[in-house]
C-alpha cells in the first residue's frame, strides 16, 4: 500500500534533521578517523608535522576523540534517535523546527571544536576539553534535543514506549547531567576558565563523568540503536523483550558507580576505588544480557548473515561489545589494573569498543537508514558494504592485537626489578620497544579509515540517484 | 574527599529519580503484555511505507 499520493505534510514523518544528521555522521566519521590516523602516525614518526603547533599531537589527540565521539557518534545518535522515536511512536517529531536548530547547533559545536582545539584552547579534561563558551552552547543544544525527543514521546500515538526509546532517553538525560556537573568552571577570559574542582576531587568528578560518558553516550545510546535496527534488518523481533527491559534498568543503575576504576592506585581513597572495581565487575552481567539478547534475535535466521553485510556489521558489533564489556571489568580489577594502567592496553580496549561496537553498530544502522531517507530500498552498492565490513574488521584486529601486545609488554617492562630493587628498564627503552606496534596500529587504523571512505563513496552514490521523499505515518494515513 | 558531599547526595537524588520513573512506567502499564511489543515495530501497519520503498 503506497498510501495517499496527496498526503499533507502533517501526516508525514519529519525527517529533515534525520537526513542531515545521517550525512553529517558519515562526513565527521571520515574526518575523525583521518585525525586518528595522523596522530597514530605521529607516535611512530614524531617529526611528521614539522613542529607546527596546531598540528602537534597534544592538540590533535583531543580533536580526534571529540570528532569521533561527539561529531561522528553524536550525529549518528541524533539521526537514529529522531528516526526511531517517530516510527515507534507513530507520530511526527515534536517541534520539527527545533530539531533543525539542534542539527545546526550541533554542527556549530563541532566546527568550534575543530577550530579551538588545534589552537590549544582547552580545559584539559578528557572528553570535556572544549572551553566554557562552547560548553554553554552544548548545554543549550542538548536541552533543545531533550525537548524534541521527550516531546515526541509525549505526543505518541502508541501507548507502549518501545525499549530503544528508553535507552535513548537515558542517554540524553545522563549526558545532560554529566556535562553540566563536570564542565562547571570559573571563566577568567573568553577562552580560558578554571575547573570548579581541583586535585583528586576534580579527578573523581572527571572520571565519574568520563566513565559515564562511555556508559551512557557510547553504550546506552547505541544500545537504543541496536534494539531497533537489528530487528528491522533481520525482520525478527528482539529475542526476549522482557530481557531487554531488565537489561535496561540493570545497566543504567550499575553504570553510574564504575568511574573510580580509572583511578586505581592514585590519591583517590581506597574504598572509592573498591566501589568502582566491584560495580565494574557487576556490570558484566547486564552488558552480556544485552549482547545475548541482540545476537539471539537471529536465532533461526543465522543464514541471513551469509548474504547480508548490514547484518554482519550489526551482529559483529555485538561481539565486540561483548569483548569490551568482558575486558573492561577484568581491567577494573586492581591487580590487573596495576599492570594495564597508563599502557597501550587501555588504548586497545577503548578501540575495540569504539571501532568494533560503536563504529560497526553506527555503520550498520546508517546503511539501513540512509537509502530509506532518500526513497531507496538499499544502498547503491551492497558488495561495497561487504568490502567495507571486511576491510574494517581486519583493521580492528590489527589495531587491538598490536595494542594488547604493546600494553602488556610496557606493563611488564615498567615493573621489572633487579635483585637490588632498581629498575631494569628506563622509560625510553619501553618507548623504543613499542615502536613496531605503533606501526602495526597505524596500518590497522588506515584500513579502518579506508573502509569509512568506501562508505562515504557508497553514500554519495546512493543519494545522488535518490530523492528525499515524504514518509507518510501509516497509523495516521490509514486511520 | 569533600567532593563526596556533592556526589553522594546527587547520586541519591538520581536513584530516587530513577525509582520515580520506574514507578511511573509500572503504573502507566508500560510493562503489561510485553511479548507483543517486540513484534510491533515489524508490523506492516507501522512501517508500510518503508517496506514498499522502491527507487
Amino acid at each position: 500500500m503506497a498510501g495517499n499520493a496527496q498526503t499533507s505534510p502533517q501526516l508525514d514523518y519529519s525527517d529533515d534533521a534525520v537526513r542531515g544528521f545521517a550525512l553529517a555522521a558519515v562526513v565527521w566519521g571520515v574526518v575523525g578517523m583521518l585525525v586518528g590516523v595522523v596522530i597514530a602516525a605521529q607516535l611512530a614518526f614524531p617529526d611528521l608535522t614539522y613542529g607546527i603547533p596546531w598540528l602537534s599531537y597534544g592538540r590533535l589527540r583531543p580533536l580526534h576523540t571529540n570528532a569521533v565521539i561527539f561529531a561522528f557518534g553524536g550525529c549518528a545518535l541524533m539521526a537514529t534517535s529522531f528516526h526511531v522515536v517517530q516510527r515507534t511512536c507513530q507520530t511526527r517529531l515534536f517541534m520539527p523546527k527545533l530539531a533543525m536548530f539542534v542539527f545546526a547547533g550541533w554542527q556549530l559545536v563541532i566546527v568550534a571544536a575543530a577550530v579551538t582545539l588545534p589552537l590549544g584552547i582547552t580545559q584539559g579534561k578528557e572528553y570535556a576539553e572544549l572551553e566554557w563558551p562552547i560548553d554553554i552552547l552544548i548545554a543549550i543544544v542538548w536541552v533543545a534535543y531533550a525537548i524534541v525527543f521527550f516531546g515526541t514521546i509525549g505526543i505518541r500515538k502508541v501507548r507502549h514506549i518501545y525499549v530503544a526509546n528508553w535507552f535513548f532517553g537515558a542517554f540524553i538525560i545522563a549526558v545532560a547531567l554529566l556535562h553540566i556537573v563536570n564542565s562547571a568552571a570559573m571563566p577568567v577570559s573568553f577562552w580560558k576558565s578554571y575547573s570548579a574542582y581541583a586535585g583528586v576531587q576534580d579527578a573523581m568528578v572527571q572520571w565519574w563523568y568520563g566513565h559515564n560518558a562511555v556508559g551512557f553516550f557510547l553504550t546506552a545510546g547505541f544500545l537504543g540503536m541496536m534494539y531497533y535496527y537489528i530487528p528491522k534488518q533481520a525482520e525478527r523481533p528482539v529475542y526476549s523483550y522482557r530481557l531487554s527491559i531488565v537489561h535496561f534498568w540493570a545497566l543504567i543503575f550499575t553504570y553510574m558507580w564504575a568511574g573510580p576504576h580509572h583511578l586505581h592506585y592514585t590519591a583517590l581513597p581506597d574504598w572509592a576505588q573498591s566501589v568502582g572495581m566491584i560495580f565494574s565487575l557487576v556490570l558484566l552481567a547486564p552488558s552480556w544480557g544485552g549482547m545475548i539478547n541482540g545476537m539471539m534475535t537471529l536465532s533461526g535466521a543465522w543464514h541471513k548473515l551469509r548474504d547480508d553485510p548490514i547484518l554482519k556489521f550489526l551482529i559483529v558489533s555485538l561481539s565486540f561489545y561483548g569483548m569490551s564489556t568482558f575486558e573492561g571489568p577484568m581491567m577494573s580489577i586492581k591487580t590487573v589494573n596495576a599492570l594495564s594502567h597508563y599502557t597501550d592496553w587501555t588504548i586497545g580496549h577503548v578501540h575495540s569498543g569504539a571501532l568494533g561496537w560503536v563504529g560497526f553498530v553506527s555503520m550498520g544502522s546508517l546503511y539501513y537508514l540512509i537509502p530509506r531517507m532518500f526513497g531507496r530500498k538499499e544502498m547503491h552498492s551492497v558488495p561495497a558494504i561487504n568490502l567495507h565490513f571486511w576491510i574494517a574488521t581486519f583493521g580492528i584486529v590489527l589495531y587491538i592485537a598490536a595494542m594488547w601486545i604493546a600494553g602488556v609488554m610496557q606493563g611488564l617492562m615498567w615493573r621489572a626489578l633487579n635483585a637490588d630493587g632498581t629498575l631494569v628498564y628506563t622509560f625510553v627503552e619501553s618507548v623504543k620497544a613499542t615502536w613496531p606496534f605503533y606501526v602495526v596500529r597505524l596500518v590497522g587504523g588506515l584500513l579502518y579509515l579506508s573502509g569509512m571512505l568506501v562508505m562515504a563513496w557508497n553514500v554519495v552514490m546512493t543519494i545522488r540517484s535518490g530523492r528525499a521523499v515524504p514518509s507518510p505515518i501509516p497509523r495516521l494515513v490509514m486511520a | 574527599m569533600d567532593i563526596l558531599y556533592l556526589l553522594i547526595p546527587l547520586s541519591a537524588v538520581l536513584v530516587l529519580g530513577i525509582l520515580g520513573v520506574f514507578a511511573w512506567a509500572l503504573n502507566g502499564g508500560q510493562f503489561d503484555d510485553l511479548e507483543q511489543h517486540g513484534e510491533q515495530i515489524l508490523d506492516a501497519a507501522v512501517d508500510s511505507f518503508d517496506k514498499h520503498q522502491d527507487a
